[in-house]
């Protein structure tokens, strides 16, 4: 095989490995756990509750 | 409280005032370039301020001392908060910001003298550039040892973005300053001629694919959500976007090099994989602006979440039009034309500073124990000065871009040119007034940032605040 040949597989390599992590990614079992890792950057209101200053309400 | 990590703020803090002080001296050199673009004389003359030198000092300062601090304080903050842990080795992180610092420093002192390795983005000269990077390495080892003690399970999709943009970086900056050094502040590239093109541009297209883009895109993961009040529209989509931006901007550097010495081929394939950088693209900008669905009503509210939807707005723009500049018969009118200056401060000031800005409002009073800047009237007045000095600058240079291309390949009859180049000069001169007046308005904004930080930092110490409605706490 020469290089040519090798890259064009390579590049094709890469494309179904992108397909898989589209199938991944929107696959139904992955939902419970993305949506868990959706909410992480709230996990620590808690943190800033303890902030000596209320939020604003409008 | 006494569950609750304790995080290391000191060095955020450290890093998100510098991205304040820097982003006021980058752009104040930048206005400085603009107004020599008006009247020549104001390069005094000398060579230590022609627009040559300062043009790069301009850019560091910019990129990498205003921008860099920025996802320095930013990714310190969200990859502490959305691991639940302690930022690792406080002693190496405080070596970040200090290496970081003494980088800066020194570019401010070696530009102006002239000491340049001509490559563009990468013109610090060899000892600055070994210092570069150990500090990024070490930053590298800071924010993936800090993921790899994280108190969750899930890495967070901000921080993926992070990583990449650190480690890209790392890569590019080392591959394409490899150099021969030959006196303490002159270095040869160990690339020659199509090569060292192509080398620069991979490095220089990807620092705009991984600093400028990648690492804003990190904080655009954390801060939009977190501004918004609600998760972001879709994690599905982000981890598509992220597989696919990075697969994808890899190999769009040739666009930089249309009909020079580059294979064609090559130039060819830079175009294809910049036209295809679109869905990336733009998967990533709907994913965000779609996180406001169902609030959008607090944009009329809160001038916060309206700097962030902004950037999402003109990096929606930028890369429709970077793609569209890519097509070769595009670029060989728009190419070192004023279009491009436009381009890039689309992206730069548009979605660059604007989402940096935003983040910073949003982290900065959280990081001194408040919830929000000392006066929202101000963050709404830093808002319409950015955004009206945005839309000033690239619509003079849209307008500039297209005049220079279409006078420059005015051919007469009998196939001379129909203008010398001083009447296409000229022709830009109302141009850079405008320029001038927009840069003007968006380094007011900053002004008005700096006074307000100051002002949310200072009440954060005075005991008035006990008299506050709210707190509850007594301390007169």
């Amino acid at each position: 095989m020469d290089t040519g040949t090798l890259r064009g597989v390579i590049t094709f390599i890469l494309l179904l490995a992108f397909l898989g992590i589209v199938v991944w990614a929107y696959s139904r079992r992955r939902r419970e756990a993305f949506d868990e890792a959706a909410n992480l950057p709230f996990a620590d209101d808690e943190y800033d509750a303890h902030q000596d200053e209320p939020e604003e309400r409008p | 409280m006494s569950n609750l990590p304790a995080y290391n703020y000191t060095v955020v803090r450290q890093f998100a005032l510098m991205t304040v002080v820097w982003g006021i001296v980058g752009m104040s050199v930048g206005l400085w370039l603009a107004a020599q673009l008006v009247w020549p004389e104001l390069n005094l003359g000398l060579p230590w301020t022609s627009f040559g030198r300062l043009r790069p000092l301009h850019t560091n300062l910019v990129i990498f001392a205003f921008g860099g601090s920025a996802l320095f304080a930013t990714s310190y903050y969200v990859v502490q908060r959305t691991c639940q842990t302690r930022l690792y080795s406080d002693r190496l992180a405080a070596f970040t910001f200090w290496g970081w610092q003494a980088v800066i420093v020194a570019a401010l002192v070696s530009l102006p003298l002239g000491h340049t390795t001509t490559k563009e983005y990468a013109e610090l000269e060899w000892p600055i550039s070994i210092l570069l990077a150990v500090v990024w390495i070490s930053y590298a080892i800071v924010f993936l040892m800090t993921l790899k003690r994280r108190a969750t399970s899930h890495i967070y999709v901000a921080n993926w973005f992070y990583a990449a943009f650190i480690l890209t970086v790392a890569v590019l900056h080392i591959v394409n300053n490899a150099a021969l050094p030959v006196t303490p502040m002159y270095s040869i590239s160990l690339y020659a001629g199509a090569v060292d093109a192509m080398v620069q541009w991979w490095y220089g297209h990807n620092a705009v694919g991984f600093f400028l883009t990648a690492g804003f895109l990190g904080m655009m993961y954390y801060f939009v959500p977190k501004q918004a009040e609600r998760p972001i529209y879709s994690y599905r989509l982000s981890i598509v976007h992220f597989w696919a931006l990075i697969m994808i901007y890899m190999w769009a550097g040739p666009h930089h090099l249309h009909y020079t010495a580059l294979p064609s081929w090559a130039q060819s394939l830079g175009m294809v994989m910049s036209i295809i950088l679109l869905l990336p693209s733009w998967g990533g900008m709907i994913n965000g602006i779609m996180t406001l669905s169902g609030a959008w009503h607090k944009l009329r509210t809160d001038p916060i979440l309206r700097f962030l939807v902004t950037a999402l707005t003109f990096y929606g723009m930028a890369t429709f039009e970077g793609p569209m500049m890519a097509i070769k018969t595009v670029n060989a009118f728009s190419h070192y034309t004023d279009w491009t200056i436009g381009h890039v401060h689309s992206g730069a000031l548009g979605w660059v500073a604007m989402i940096t800005i935003g983040s910073l409002y949003h982290m900065i009073p959280r990081l001194y124990g408040r919830t929000r800047m000392h006066s929202t009237a101000l963050v709404s007045l830093h808002f319409w000065l950015a955004t009206v000095g945005t839309v000033l600058y690239i619509t003079a240079m849209w307008v500039n871009g297209v005049v220079q291309g279409l006078m420059w390949r005015a051919i007469n009859a009998d196939g001379t040119l129909t203008y010398r180049f001083v009447d296409a000069v000229e022709a830009s001169h109302p141009g850079y007034v405008v320029r001038l007046l927009g840069g003007a308005l968006f380094l007011a904004g900053m002004l008005v940032m700096a006074y307000n930080v100051y002002r949310t930092l200072e009440r954060q110490k005075t005991p008035e605040r006990a008299i506050e409605p709210a707190g509850g706490r007594h301390e007169a």
